[in-house]
């Protein structure tokens, strides 16, 4: 196998419009479920199989940060390109912070408001209320996550840990792949993960996560190419297909009880729990089975990429970030006003329409802003652009 | 969601004919599907031992949301509720409902002081309400998973039958705490263990869709509190009895 220098980019620099498209669903598909009892929910992928969006998510950020800062690290150097990738990691930290503000906010207002004896019990959820000092704190060292607001902190480790990642990427691919398999592989036999306060650990563990980000990374460096005869492979599509259709089959058993019945117990055995903590193998193998059947039936040049209809999703997936930050805000306020209203399945169906109208907007509003400023910059040298690459980083 | 579905699941269940009828008449606004009260495992333990001697006797074991506070608290909670139904539906028969219930405490604290519970009660049967706390305070799933699992077994090999009951449903809290992947390790290990959950989850959230109750209500009043609990209480008692089968063996015993 040629190694040295072997990852190659891929050839065309035109962006990978699928990968827009998968991130912008994605996007919308993590607002859905991060509304609980919201009756849109039932049509999100986490219903149908194993594997949520979020590992779709994950996927396409490695693979859009490989593109973007593989090229830099190529033409401008280590320093220079890892100098980037923790720029990017700042953002996201901020970014991060910003949507705990609006989080205390919230639940500041609520153990104002709300009092009922029968819920005196989950009213402890607000003590941390009563000592800001060490909460804030907490949440500063991004220890203290509260619910929904994992996916950032581990966006952050992942791409503090990259430089080097990628630098070995760049040089020893498969090597790397190997060493972050044998990472995870680790973190499940040692269980390694952060500490978390008050106390537990983080709810995605970066040493398994960092698994699929890796992937990823490999898949845009030249991973892809090498992986295509095997993608091609029918007897591979089956496997594929049958694989989703069992893990279908085993969701269904979920929801309607007495088909959990027909499940062996030397299977729930063999099976359960199927962490998403630590990106249980099973959700792993589904993700890979998911991507798999839809690189062979969503080809690089689908027409329907470049169609009005598309649009808007691959409009979000290109602005990941922002999108992702506005998506846990529109959750917070969605589940807010179902309260607030005591919504029905119509408030649900409203308030989940309404958040991806204002995600689609503010996407389409801040391309509207790039798309002024690149064209005043006129004089000076930019920088590849990530977006450009195919999205944020 | 998970829960909301298998609501929809269970009440399709129901309208299916696949329900058994229902024994007890609890007051009309607790009525809650058949299929969230059903399991599909006996309680033999409690049926020989009533039927051997006549006698039941009950340690629920929780932690805040077993209780109520305010004047009179212990009598309203649903310890003292399921007393009070079972009582009334079988007179003659000698029921004890004995409550250890100690806020803010986790299951691995309960867990420690099983032992001595079970030596002191001598139950034939443990309510055990778990998973609150443990989601408040972050407690890992896996460690979760595990102290119950112990916890089961050892009620089990002290020779009572057990009750599982999850969490209340609380939508005001939902946002800020998540209880669904505890809830889960319970109905996966009372399943393992052949145990019976009592899906408080579920039904509480059955009765606030059905308009039962209107659980996002913000009040520092009582009734509202108490008359869920009294709910709690009939749907505990009618599990009870059903899966017991204390109707027909009662029938066996008097005739």
């Amino acid at each position: 196998m040629p190694w040295p220098m072997a990852a190659s980019l891929p050839a065309s620099g035109e962006r990978d419009l699928r990968l827009d498209l998968f991130r912008g669903i994605a996007l919308w598909l993590i607002f859905f479920d991060h509304i609980p009892q919201n009756v849109v929910n039932w049509f999100t992928i986490r219903n149908y199989g194993f594997s949520d969006a979020t590992e779709i998510f994950i996927f396409i950020s490695g693979y859009t940060a490989a593109f973007v800062y593989g090229r830099a690290m190529r033409e401008r150097g280590i320093i220079i390109a890892s100098a980037r990738v923790l720029r990017r990691a700042w953002q996201i930290y901020v970014a991060h912070i910003f949507l705990f503000t609006i989080f205390m906010a919230e639940i500041a207002y609520v153990a104002a408001t709300f009092d009922n004896p029968l819920y005196a019990e989950e009213m402890n959820i607000l003590d941390f209320l009563k000592q800001p000092d060490i909460t804030i704190f907490q949440a500063l060292l991004l220890k203290f996550k509260p619910v929904n607001m994992d996916v950032l902190p581990l966006y952050i480790v992942l791409l503090l840990l990259f430089p080097p990642m990628l630098w070995l990427l760049l040089r020893q691919p498969a090597f790397a792949l190997a060493g972050s398999a044998l990472v995870y592989v680790l973190a499940w036999n040692f269980d390694w993960n952060l500490p978390a306060y008050p106390n537990g650990v983080w709810f995605f563990n970066p040493f398994a996560w960092q698994l699929l980000f890796v992937f990823g990374a490999w898949c845009a460096l030249g991973g892809a190419q090498r992986l295509s005869g095997v993608l091609r492979s029918p007897i591979v599509l089956g496997i594929c297909v049958a694989y989703l259709l069992f893990a279908f089959a085993i969701t269904l058993t979920w929801y309607i009880e007495p088909l959990g019945r027909l499940v062996p117990l030397w299977l729930s055995a063999w099976m359960y729990p199927i962490d998403k903590t630590n990106l249980d193998v099973l959700r792993f193998a589904h993700f890979l089975a998911l991507a798999a059947v839809t690189v062979r039936f969503v080809p690089r040049n689908w027409p329907a990429l470049k169609s009005p209809y598309l649009a808007p999703a691959i409009r979000c997936g290109q602005h990941s970030l922002e999108i992702f930050c506005l998506g846990v805000f529109l959750a917070f306020a969605g589940q807010f006003i179902i309260s607030e209203w005591q919504g029905g399945p119509l408030i649900q169906i409203i308030v989940s329409l309404a958040g991806v109208l204002i995600m689609v907007a503010t996407a389409n509003l801040i391309s509207w802003y790039k798309h002024m400023e690149g064209r005043g910059a006129t004089t000076r040298v930019k920088p590849p652009d990530a977006d450009l690459a195919g999205g944020d980083a | 969601m998970k829960l909301a579905t298998a609501v929809m699941a269970t009440i399709a269940l129901v309208a299916a004919g696949l329900s058994s009828a229902t024994r007890a008449a609890p007051p009309e606004q607790c009525d809650a599907p058949q299929s969230l009260i059903d399991g599909d495992t006996d309680l033999s333990r409690v049926m020989d031992t009533f039927k051997a001697s006549h006698r039941l006797s009950i340690t629920v074991i929780g932690s805040g949301s077993s209780g109520l506070t305010g004047p009179e608290g212990a009598h309203a909670a649903y310890p003292a509720r399921l007393e009070a139904v079972l009582k009334q539906d079988m007179p003659g028969v000698d029921i004890k409902v004995t409550a250890h219930v100690q806020s803010k405490e986790t299951t691995a604290a309960m867990v420690a002081g099983l032992d001595k519970i079970l030596a002191d009660d001598k139950p034939t049967l443990v309510i055990w309400q778990a998973g609150t706390v443990d989601a408040l305070d972050g407690v890992e799933p896996e460690d979760f998973r595990n102290t119950l699992s112990d916890g089961v077994a050892k009620i089990q090999a002290a020779g009572a039958d057990v009750i599982l009951m999850n969490m209340q449903y609380s939508p005001r809290t939902e946002s800020m705490l998540d209880v669904s992947v505890y809830a889960d390790v319970m109905r996966a290990i009372a399943e393992q263990h052949g145990a019976l959950l009592f899906d408080r989850l579920a039904i509480m959230h059955y009765w606030n869709d059905a308009g039962t109750f209107n659980l996002y209500t913000a009040t520092k009043k009582y009734d509202m509190a108490r008359r869920v609990h009294d709910c709690i209480g009939w749907a505990l008692a009618s599990q009870i009895v059903a899966a017991a089968h204390l109707d027909a063996t009662r029938m066996q015993t008097t005739q």
